[in-house]
């Protein structure tokens, strides 16, 4: 697992609120640093997808792990 | 590359189409979109401070219901605010925003809101009973904004 700088749990939240607070949080964040964030609604898994293609933002990794899923967004 | 824009005429003011534009205008400024509401006729109504939306299954035969309730009966007084509070209750235990989070959210991503100067009018809406940092205007305004917009929805 690659490491990150600042971990966001939207666990429970559902659309469009994981991205909302993802977006806040790596507005808050420095260049080149990650975000993991982590999130228990099915859908984010294709939004964090589409999030880091319409913003710039890499989305580096993604899964699933303890029945919930996990993604690292490095900021652009 | 030039930021994208979203224009959104919002006419309705139940508790359930007043997700759809609140919905999009937060995630579409949140992707980088500069995004505009222009608030018409019932939609009004979402821009009041005191969001008091209801929801009905009176004419929306596709409303899901925990269980059948004959037409007539959904008619009967305390109904609405009956099946309100349980659409309410719903809506937070799956996690899904209040509508005043999403707003909040919206005014705080520069969402520019826009209350049509008509229907203020026609329907007597006192504007101290709206939020504040929203603009009046008419029909020409909107398309001046619109015009230049990506993508167009109306609710």
């Amino acid at each position: 697992m690659a490491n990150h700088d600042q971990v966001l749990d939207a666990s429970g939240l559902n659309c469009p609120l994981p991205i909302l607070r993802a977006k806040k949080a790596l507005s808050a964040m420095e260049s080149g640093k990650i975000l993991r964030i982590i999130a228990t609604d099915p859908g984010s898994v294709k939004d964090f997808d589409s999030f880091a293609k319409q913003t710039g933002n890499p989305l580096l990794e993604s899964g699933e792990e303890g029945g919930k899923f996990f993604f690292l967004i490095q900021k652009a | 590359m030039s930021q994208k824009k979203l224009a959104i005429i919002a006419t309705k003011g139940t508790l359930d189409w007043a997700y759809p534009p609140f919905i999009l205008a937060s995630t579409a400024a949140a992707l980088g979109y500069e995004v505009q509401i222009f608030f018409t006729f019932y939609g009004l109504k979402l821009l009041q401070k005191d969001l008091d939306l209801q929801v009905s299954s009176l004419g929306n035969p596709g409303m899901p219901m925990p269980m059948p309730v004959p037409v007539l009966l959904q008619a009967l007084p305390g109904m609405q605010r009956m099946m309100t509070m349980m659409m309410k209750k719903k809506m937070k235990d799956k996690g899904v925003a209040s509508l005043e989070e999403l707003r909040d959210l919206c005014v705080e991503a520069e969402v520019k809101m826009i209350a049509c100067q008509m229907t203020v009018d026609l329907f007597e809406f006192n504007k101290d009973d709206f939020v504040s940092g929203i603009e009046y205007a008419g029909a020409a305004a909107f398309f001046e904004f619109a015009g230049e917009a990506d993508i167009c929805l109306y609710i």
